[in-house]
C-alpha cells in the first residue's frame, strides 16, 4: 500500500451526507444498504461459526459426550442453513456487489434503489424466522431438508426454517434482478460490454443464476411445507409420492447456488490479481465467457448429487460427463489468473494474500470435485468427510477468501480509512493455516470411510479429528482478527486516497469515500479494462479526486 | 448530477439520465421478474407433469369432478380481462385519463369476477370434502361419485387409489391457489394505478407503470390458459 501523507478526505460523502438512524434504515443508496447487508451477513457469519465450534468440540472425542445426538444433529443443520442461506449466498453480491456494481460502471445507483432497500429488510425478516426457529430449537434435517424426513418424520421446526429461507430467496431474486438491470441499462457512455471489469461479469453470471434458480427452491419449500401441514404425500413415498422428485427439485437451484457462492469470489480474485499485479488480466474474453459457461453449466449438473439415490445409471453419466465439463471453464479462469501474473509487476499487500490463498484452495477444492463427478469413486465417498472437506475448500477456501479479500480491497474506498497491513497481513496467515489445519484432514477421513453427520466415530479417526478441531479454533481467531482491526481502523486509522492502490477502475476514479451519487460528473470511458499503460493517468486522477 | 440540465419529469427518478433509460430499466426489470415467475410455476408443473404420467387413471378420474363450465367460463372472464387491460394499456399511451380509469376499473372487475367464481368452485370442492387435508375436524374423502364414464383403458374404477386422488387436489390446489395469489397481487396493483391514474400521474411520456402492470397481468392470465386444460381436460376426451 502506497503511504501518501496528508490525504484530505472529501467534506461530504455518502457516510456524513445525513445522520440518524433513520437515514440509515430508510436509504436507498446502493452504498448504505451494502453496510446494512454487511453488519448482517457479519452477525450470522459469526452465528454459525458458534455452531461449527460446537461440532468441532463434540469431534474431539469419539464418544458422544459434548452434546447429545439430536442436539448435534440440530448444530450441524443449523450451520449449514445459517452459513449458506443468510452468509454465503447473499455476502458477496449483496455486500461487495451492491457497493461495487454501481461505482464500476459509473452509475449513479442501481436501477431500483427501492426494491435494493426492500431485499435487505426481505433477508431481514428471513432470517428473522431463521433466528426464531432456532431459538425454538432448531431443525434437525441437514440443511438438505431431505424428504420424507423433513415432511413427515423430524420434530423440529422445518416449517419455520424453510419459511425463512423461502423469504430470504426473494431478496436474493431482488438482488440479482437489480444488477441484470442495471448493467444492461445504465453503464456510463463509452463503456461497453468488453470493458466492463470482470467484477461485473462475474456478477451478472450470478444474477441470472440467482433469478433462474432461486423461484424453484421457493415452490419446493412451500410444496414441502404444504406437504407437513395437510399430510399428504407428494413427496413421501408412503403416501404415494416421490422423495427423489424433491432431491431433485432441491438440487436443481442448490447446486447452481453453489456457484451463486464461489462466481462472484471469482470475480474478486479477477480485480485482485489483475489490480496488484498492473497488468491487463491475461484473455479477458475467457474469463469474462468462462463466467457465464459456469452460470449456464451449471445448472444442468445437480444429478451429481443423486448417484446412489435411485437414478438411472444413463442419467448418472450424463450428469458425470456434464460435471467434469464444468471444470474446463473453472479451470480457465485459474489458469488466466496465474498467466496474468506472469512478468507482472506483484505487489504482495493484503488482498493479494488472500487472492493467492483462493487460487490454491480452489484448485484443490476443483479437483477433489472431479473424484466426485466420477460415479465409481462417489459411490465409495458418498455422504462421507471427503464430499465435507471438497465442499469447505470451495466455499470457505474460495468464497470467503475472495469475500475478506475483496473487503480488505475495497476498504478504503467503502470507510475512507486505511487498516493496519501488518495485521491484516497476520490474519491472512492465521487464516490460510487455520483453514488448511482444518479441512485437509477431512480429506483423509472421508477417505477412510468416516461418514458425515455422526455425532461418534471409531477410535482410530480421533487423531485426525482432534486436528481438524484444532485448525478450527486457529481459524475462529483468524476470523476474529480482521473484525477487531477494521472496525479499529474505521475511527483510528489513516485517511486514504481515492486510489491508495494504483488500481485501474471507475470506482478508483471518485474520491474514498464516494459522494452519494457516486461520481462528481458521469465518467466517460475511453479506455480498455485493466490499462495500466499510462500510469501518469492514474497518479492524475488521483490528484484530481483528492478535493 | 444530471437532473439540472436535463429536462426534469416529475416521474424522473433521480439517479437516470433521462426517462428513455428509466423505462428501458423498468421494461427489462419487469420481465426479468417474469422469467422468474416462470421458474417459480415450472416447479408446480413439473410435479404435475410427474405424477400425471405416473398416476394417469387417477388424474383424469380426479380431473372429471372439476367443473369443467366454471372453469371454462372463468378462461373466457380472463381472457376479457387482457383485452381491457391492453386497452388500458393503449390509452395511457395517448394520454387519455378517463377511459384509462374506466378500463382499468373493467379489468379490475373482471379479476374479482375470476376470483368469485373461483371461490364458488373451492367451496364445491370443500362440501364435497375434496380439500386435501387430515385434520381431525376435517378430512379429504373420495366416494368416487364422479367416476362415471371413465373406466379407463378397462380399468373399472374400483382400483382408483385415493390416495392418488387426493395427490391430483392437492396440485390443484396448490397450482390454482398460487394463481389466485398472483390474482390478488394484481388487484392490489390495479387499485394502486386507479388512484395514480385519478391523480393524473400519466403522461403520454409518462406511463409505464400501466405498461409493466400490463404485462405482469397478461402474464397471469396465460398461467391460467396453461392451467385450465391441463386440470380441468384432462379426461374429457374419454366420454
Amino acid at each position: 500500500m502506497e503511504t501518501v501523507a496528508e490525504i484530505t478526505p472529501p467534506r461530504t460523502h455518502y457516510l456524513n451526507a445525513t445522520y440518524g438512524v433513520k437515514s440509515w434504515l430508510l436509504t436507498t443508496d446502493h452504498k448504505r444498504i451494502a453496510l446494512l447487508y454487511l453488519a448482517s451477513v457479519t452477525f450470522f457469519f459469526f452465528l454459525g461459526g458458534l455452531f461449527a465450534a460446537g461440532i468441532r468440540i463434540e469431534l474431539l472425542t469419539p464418544q458422544g459426550d459434548f452434546v447429545q445426538a439430536e442436539t448435534y444433529n440440530r448444530m450441524f443443520t443449523m450451520h449449514g442453513v445459517v452459513m449458506i442461506f443468510l452468509f454465503l449466498i447473499p455476502a458477496i453480491p449483496a455486500v461487495l456487489g451492491n457497493f461495487l456494481v454501481p461505482l464500476m460502471i459509473g452509475a449513479r445507483d442501481l436501477a431500483f434503489p427501492r426494491i435494493n432497500l426492500l431485499s435487505w429488510y426481505i433477508y431481514t425478516v428471513g432470517a428473522l424466522f431463521a433466528v426464531l426457529a432456532i431459538l425454538f430449537g432448531g431443525v434437525d434435517t441437514g440443511w438438505t431438508f431431505y424428504t420424507p424426513y423433513s415432511s413427515t418424520y423430524s420434530n423440529g421446526n422445518v416449517i419455520l426454517t424453510g419459511l425463512g429461507v423461502f423469504v430470504v430467496g426473494f431478496s436474493s431474486i431482488l438482488t440479482g434482478l437489480n444488477f441484470i438491470v442495471t448493467i444492461h441499462t445504465m453503464r456510463a457512455p463509452g463503456l461497453t460490454w468488453f470493458r466492463l471489469p470482470l467484477f461485473i461479469w462475474a456478477h451478472y453470471a450470478t444474477s441470472l443464476i440467482m433469478i433462474l434458480g432461486t423461484p424453484v427452491i421457493a415452490v419446493t419449500i412451500l410444496l414441502l411445507a404444504l406437504e407437513r401441514l395437510a399430510h399428504v404425500g407428494i413427496f413421501d413415498p408412503a403416501l404415494g409420492g416421490d422423495p427423489v422428485l424433491f432431491q431433485h427439485l432441491f438440487w436443481f437451484y442448490s447446486h447452481p447456488a453453489v456457484y451463486i457462492m464461489v462466481l462472484p469470489a471469482m470475480g474478486v480474485i479477477s480485480e485482485l490479481i489483475a489490480n496488484m499485479s498492473r497488468k491487463r488480466i491475461f484473455g479477458y474474453k475467457f474469463v469474462a465467457f468462462a463466467s457465464l459457461a459456469i452460470a449456464a453449466f451449471g445448472f444442468l449438473v445437480w444429478g451429481h448429487h443423486m448417484f446412489v439415490s435411485t437414478q438411472s445409471v444413463y442419467a448418472g453419466m450424463v450428469f458425470s460427463f456434464l460435471s467434469y465439463a464444468v471444470a474446463i471453464p473453472s479451470a480457465v479462469k485459474v489458469f488466466n489468473w496465474t498467466a496474468t501474473l506472469y512478468k507482472g509487476s506483484i505487489s504482495y499487500d493484503t488482498p493479494m494474500l488472500y487472492a493467492f490463498g483462493f487460487i490454491g484452495f480452489f484448485i484443490i477444492g476443483g479437483m477433489t470435485g472431479l473424484f466426485l463427478a466420477a460415479l465409481g469413486v462417489d459411490v465409495h465417498v458418498h455422504d462421507t468427510y471427503f464430499v465435507v472437506a471438497h465442499f469447505h475448500y470451495i466455499m470457505v477456501g474460495g468464497t470467503i477468501m475472495g469475500y475478506l479479500g475483496g473487503l480488505h480491497y475495497w476498504w478504503p474506498k467503502i470507510t475512507g480509512r486505511l487498516y493496519s497491513e501488518a495485521w491484516a497481513r497476520f490474519a491472512a496467515l492465521v487464516i490460510f493455516v487455520g483453514f488448511n489445519l482444518t479441512f485437509f484432514p477431512q480429506f483423509l477421513l472421508g477417505y477412510m470411510g468416516m461418514p458425515r453427520r455422526y455425532y461418534a466415530y471409531p477410535p482410530e479417526f480421533q487423531v485426525l479429528n482432534v486436528m481438524s478441531s484444532a485448525g478450527a479454533s486457529i481459524l475462529g481467531v483468524g476470523y476474529l482478527i480482521p473484525v477487531i482491526y477494521l472496525i479499529w481502523s474505521m475511527r483510528y486509522g489513516p485517511h486514504a486516497p481515492a486510489n491508495p492502490w494504483g488500481a485501474a477502475g471507475l470506482e478508483w476514479r471518485t474520491s474514498s469515500p464516494p459522494p452519494t451519487l457516486n461520481f462528481e460528473q458521469v465518467p466517460v470511458v475511453t479506455w480498455e479494462a485493466y490499462e495500466f499503460g499510462d500510469p501518469s493517468e492514474n497518479a492524475e486522477s488521483r490528484m484530481e479526486n483528492r478535493g | 448530477m444530471a437532473e439540472s440540465h436535463i429536462t426534469t419529469h416529475a416521474g424522473l427518478a433521480h439517479h437516470f439520465d433521462d426517462i428513455e433509460q428509466q423505462r428501458e430499466a423498468g421494461t427489462l426489470g419487469m420481465w426479468a421478474f417474469l422469467v422468474t415467475e416462470v421458474m417459480f410455476f415450472g416447479g408446480l408443473f413439473l410435479a404435475y407433469i410427474l405424477y400425471r404420467s405416473k398416476y394417469p387413471v387417477e388424474f383424469a378420474v380426479a380431473s372429471n369432478s372439476l367443473n369443467v363450465t366454471m372453469g371454462f367460463i372463468n378462461t373466457l372472464v380472463l381472457i376479457c380481462s387482457s383485452l381491457t387491460m391492453a386497452l388500458a394499456v393503449y390509452c395511457s399511451q395517448i394520454g387519455k385519463r378517463r377511459p384509462l380509469i374506466v378500463f382499468l376499473l373493467l379489468t379490475m372487475a373482471l379479476g374479482t369476477t375470476f376470483l368469485v367464481i373461483k371461490g364458488v368452485e373451492y367451496h364445491e370442492k370443500f362440501v364435497e370434502h375434496h380439500i386435501p387435508v387430515r385434520f381431525p375436524t376435517y378430512e379429504f374423502k373420495w366416494e368416487g361419485h364422479a367416476t362415471e364414464g371413465v373406466p379407463v383403458h378397462g380399468e373399472s374404477s374400483a382400483s382408483v387409489d385415493s390416495g392418488r386422488i387426493e395427490m391430483f387436489f392437492f396440485i390443484y390446489f396448490a397450482m390454482t391457489g398460487v394463481h389466485a395469489l398472483h390474482m390478488i397481487i394484481g388487484l392490489g396493483i390495479l387499485t394502486t394505478l386507479v388512484l395514480m391514474a385519478r391523480r393524473g400521474r400519466f403522461t403520454p411520456e409518462y406511463h409505464s407503470p400501466v405498461e409493466l402492470s400490463g404485462l405482469y397481468w397478461h402474464f397471469v392470465d396465460i398461467v391460467w390458459i396453461f392451467l385450465f386444460p391441463l386440470l380441468y381436460l384432462v379426461g374429457a376426451h374419454l366420454h
